[in-house]
């Protein structure tokens, strides 16, 4: 659709331009959280199924990424790759279990699942507990791109969401994914046609989670460090604020999302508490207001979806 | 964070101003204090720490002497991605120099890393892990105020000696904890004692009711507190429900601040005997700037973390007028190179790995009888001599230790 | 000393006392989760908020007002529970004809606000709350020492979850309850005000769980984040007793306190962990929970 090719190469205009003028650091984080409110928004969004734990994908990822990195040695895209490897095996793990109910139960299980990790995180030694696991090396990409050179680092980031981006794109717009829509809407009627539903929800399930923890390697390697605060159930709550401000179930949502949301984060973090009561308040008014969110908003308004 | 990069205008002024700005970063020397503005460290560092620079920055005469300082402040929420983030932005696009204070030690183990990788300055204040002089040592970091090893030393041989030979510990599970308590089992083990066990409690625990049984059940004469700030006001408070004292077993606090005992009152804390490096009451100058302190703190009387900030940024600001440069690294090398007097700690001199010397004191809580004005809750016992005070500097493993 | 199972009595009483201590707050604050799932089918998140202002409650009518810790055990849960039908009426009622998913997002977003804004207010450390002058002490029991208070919390909610229970279960009030939870619009017919039942019961379950706060403030201290993680425990406790079965709730949430505690007199590493884990073994065994039925 030429309108959301459209907003496909605004948005790489943005991220390609913008470095020039804002922080670099602070544009990478953007893009992490993007990517993960994007693959966040594949299971809400188009599945239907709102997973209220998915920063344990973000966080065994970073772990596992900063272990590899720092203590095995690995260069940055082996690591990385370990890390969404995780991912994926948590995916396939936990979605065994929790994709056997649905709705409000699917989410409280999530949220329980990720807070049993959360517990096994601040023991588990070799997470270093409330210190994390820091000076994780940056390395050399693929042998000979040094990545402790900002410009380096940006532009694997960038190739890193995008890649995603595309990929989740490719998944939306797919048969799969179109099954998908359909469980969401009316799941009796697409058993009815014959579809295995359980194993498409399960698959959504675990393509969501392998690329939060895509974007939660890629977060370990950009800021060196992982830590507690990645498995910890805010940030599982923020990812559902990113997705829910930027509009569930449009594809560009997360992106704009994640891109208002972390630059309030940044600005208003000298007011300290007062972030989470803005946080709290952008879910209200969104649940009872603006459900479409952003992009849901722009996206009716010029009839055509985003 | 959204300024335009401001190599130019920096340029400009740097030619503009000549002379003594040549070499000044952006012809402004930029202080950040980071430290734990709303959690359970805020009392001992927190918004006073900030005020101690302040103070600190008025007394140098900075204005006078025609150098331009600037502060800035961040809460850190105990967090070491947070803080990471913080030093990180504040060095890469906010023009900050140095970073001053940084208590609970995971964070200051991050911003270490952070200030060594940009050729910075950190000069710590609030966090206790003796590893910052020692295994993470770094040429940009310089350790103020105190150390695990310090508190093992002063506190845990003290208790031992009068006959504290048994000991479990109550540890908060993160690196302070983990260092204090190692530190002070060693002492504890040097001495003659035993170590019966340990348990971990997270950081910013409310009910240590569990912990508490554990310790009650090990039978130790001692238990020790290898925490800080709230939880050990906490741990303090919540032994004396169950019955601890009672039942015959001692509390040592290994790290307490005058907040902290302002926090449980006298008739709690009485008795309670720990070290620390700076008291308010020691001598006229100390006293002089407790009264000029405590108004811009609330009423609160400074804890030797914030003192730690207001001497460090003094040397700080003699060593940059000094060099005439406010280069991390060169910096560093000028406070190890100049020895140091402020009114707070006297004289002493700071190691090449970074450790800070000066006299150590054994304190002992006063009975509230004995307590003849606001904050006079300390009787010193005994005054720990600054080269006995700190581990000696080839025991610590640091690199730069030739 | 005495020794079971290799363990001292005095650690493996004191612990089973803690067991308890916290299977009552879990009793109490999933009794009013089950009671507000029960009838408006909502999960309320903000319930640890609530819970979280009914300590505060407590802590600012002691502090600001002078009143005392029994009068807070009545005047806190009417408070907070006032506040939450105001909620109620304001806003979680225009969610009902949505997706379920919405009353989880707007009481999250309750809860974030409410915590937040007490954070920035008190930082995020305990206020201390003394206990009731009767209350202090403890008592030499010889295997162990017990503490008043942690005795009178036990008791207390053991009293009010049987209390709320035998309302529900076996008075005309409850039956008109249960009723219109399984079919709204045949109660309504009756002439049963049902909206205004809603508020009510929402009402209910967050002084409820405002009751639990002040409960708790002398033990573990009134700070702002002291519901946010309990309420996810709470979640698997409700989850494992079946949601909106009351008995269940009650049960379960006593039975892991105990389990809890004796986890960790003999394996401590798991303690935080080992009500999750037994979750995730009901859900593979008996999905709709120990007590739940097939919804």
């Amino acid at each position: 659709m030429r309108h959301q090719k459209i907003a496909f190469a605004l948005m790489v205009a943005f991220f390609a331009l913008a470095p020039l003028v804002l922080y670099p650091v602070f544009l990478m984080k953007v893009m992490c959280f993007a990517l993960f409110a994007c693959a966040f928004n594949l299971l809400i969004g188009f599945g239907g199924l709102l997973s209220f734990g998915h920063a344990m994908f973000l966080g065994t990822a970073g772990y596992a990424t900063a272990h590899a990195a720092k203590v095995w040695g690995f260069p940055p895209e082996l690591a990385i790759a370990f890390g969404t490897l995780c991912a994926c095996v948590l995916g396939v793990v936990t979605g065994a279990l929790a994709i056997r109910r649905q709705g409000i139960y699917f989410a409280m299980i999530t949220l329980a699942l990720a807070q049993m990790l959360f517990f096994f995180y601040l023991q588990a030694p070799f997470t270093g507990g409330e210190d994390g696991i820091q000076a994780v090396p940056r390395g050399r990409l693929f042998g000979f791109l040094d990545l402790s050179n900002i410009w380096n680092m940006y532009v694997t980031v960038a190739v890193v969401f995008l890649g995603g981006f595309l990929l989740i794109y490719r998944a939306i717009y797919s048969p799969f994914g179109q099954v998908l829509k359909a469980i969401r809407e009316n799941e009796a009627r697409a058993i009815s046609l014959g579809y295995n539903t359980a194993m498409y929800k399960f698959l959504a399930y675990v393509l969501s989670g392998t690329l939060a923890g895509l974007a939660g390697a890629t977060k370990a390697i950009v800021f060196q460090l992982a830590s507690l605060t990645d498995v910890h159930w805010t940030m599982s709550g923020e990812v559902v604020l990113i997705t829910l401000l930027g509009g569930m179930g449009t594809v560009f949502g997360p992106v704009a999302g994640a891109l208002v949301i972390i630059t309030m984060e940044n600005y208003l973090a000298q007011l300290g508490a007062w972030v989470t009561v803005v946080q709290g308040a952008i879910f209200v008014v969104c649940v009872l207001t603006f459900r479409r969110g952003i992009v849901g908003e722009i996206a009716n308004f010029i009839k055509k979806p985003l | 964070m959204f300024q335009l990069k401001k190599v130019a205008a920096a340029v400009a002024v740097a030619m503009a101003a000549g002379g003594a700005q040549a070499q000044v970063s952006g012809g402004v020397i930029k202080i950040g204090v980071m430290s734990d503005m709303s959690s359970l460290y805020a009392d001992i560092g927190g918004p006073g720490s900030v005020a101690a620079a302040r103070m600190a920055v008025e007394d140098f005469g900075a204005a006078k002497k025609g150098m331009k300082v600037e502060i800035v402040s961040a809460d850190h929420q105990n967090k070491p991605d947070v803080g990471s983030s913080i030093a990180r932005q504040w060095y890469d696009s906010d023009g900050v120099d140095a970073i001053f204070d940084v208590p609970t030690s995971s964070v200051a183990l991050a911003v270490n890393q952070v200030t060594r990788d940009k050729g910075k300055a950190f000069i710590v204040s609030g966090a206790a892990s003796s590893d910052l002089t020692g295994k993470a040592c770094s040429p940009n970091t310089v350790h103020w105020t105190y150390d695990t090893w310090m508190l093992a030393n002063g506190t845990g041989s003290a208790i031992v000696k009068t006959g504290g030979d048994s000991w479990y510990f109550i540890t908060a599970d993160y690196a302070f904890g983990h260092a204090l308590e190692r530190d002070t089992q060693e002492v504890v083990k040097k001495n003659g004692g035993k170590v019966l066990g340990q348990v971990r409690h997270p950081l910013n625990t409310q009910d240590f009711s569990s912990f508490l049984l554990q310790a009650q059940g090990s039978k130790a004469k001692i238990i020790g507190l290898a925490n800080a700030g709230g939880d050990t006001i906490n741990s303090i408070k919540q032994a004396a429900e169950f019955g601890i004292v009672r039942g015959g077993q001692n509390l040592a606090g290994l790290l307490v601040f005058i907040s902290d005992i302002h926090g449980l009152g006298l008739n709690t804390a009485q008795g309670l005997i720990f070290t620390e490096s700076f008291y308010w009451d020691l001598n006229d100058q100390t006293r002089a700037f407790a009264k000029r302190f405590a108004p811009q703190n609330n009423g609160k009387y400074p804890t030797m973390v914030q003192a730690g900030v207001y001497a460090g940024v003094l040397h700080y600001l003699k060593a940059v007028e000094a060099l005439k440069s406010d280069d991390g690294g060169k910096v560093v090398a000028q406070m190890k190179n100049t020895p140091t007097d402020d009114p707070l700690f006297g004289k002493g001199r700071i190691r090449q790995d970074g450790r800070k010397l000066h006299p150590a004191y054994l304190v002992e809580v006063k009975k509230p009888a004995e307590s003849k004005g606001p904050y006079d809750y300390y009787k010193v016992r005994t005054q720990i001599p600054a080269d006995q005070a700190f581990r000696p500097e080839k025991d610590g493993g640091c690199s730069l230790v030739k | 000393m005495t020794e079971i199972f290799g363990v001292p009595t005095q650690a493996l009483f004191g612990q089973l006392l803690i067991g308890l201590i916290n299977g009552s707050f879990y009793a109490l604050l999933s009794l009013g989760l089950a009671v507000i799932f029960g009838l408006l089918n909502i999960i309320n998140f903000t319930h640890g908020a609530q819970y979280m202002l009914g300590a505060f409650c407590a802590y600012l009518l002691l502090n600001k007002l002078g009143v005392g810790y029994w009068w807070a055990l009545v005047i806190a849960p009417l408070i907070v529970g006032a506040l939450g039908m105001v909620i109620e009426r304001l806003m979680l009622k225009q969610l009902y004809k949505l997706d379920h998913l919405y009353g989880l997002l707007l009481t999250f977003g309750l809860a974030l606000i409410i915590q937040g804004v007490f954070r920035n207010e008190y930082g995020s450390s305990g206020q201390p709350y003394p206990i009731a002058q009767e209350l202090t002490g403890s008592r030499n029991l010889g295997f162990m020492f017990l503490p008043i208070y942690r005795a009178w919390v036990i008791v207390a909610s053991l009293v009010i979850c049987l209390a709320t229970w035998f309302v529900i279960e076996k008075t005309k009030l409850g039956a008109y309850l249960r009723a219109a939870t399984e079919n709204p619009a045949l109660v309504q017919a009756f002439g049963i005000n049902v909206p205004r039942m809603i508020t009510l019961t929402y009402g209910f379950g967050v002084a409820l769980a405002a009751f639990a706060g002040v409960m708790a403030a002398p033990i573990y201290q009134v700070s702002p984040q002291m519901g946010a993680d309990l309420i996810i425990v709470v979640f698997a406790v409700v989850v494992i007793g079946g949601m909106g079965s009351i008995m269940g709730s009650i049960v379960t949430g006593f039975g892991l306190g105990v389990i809890e505690g004796l986890t960790k007199v003999f394996y401590p590493e798991a303690s935080n962990t080992v009500i999750f884990i037994i979750m995730v073994l009901v859900l593979l065994v008996r999905p709709a929970g120990l007590f739940g039925s097939q919804k």
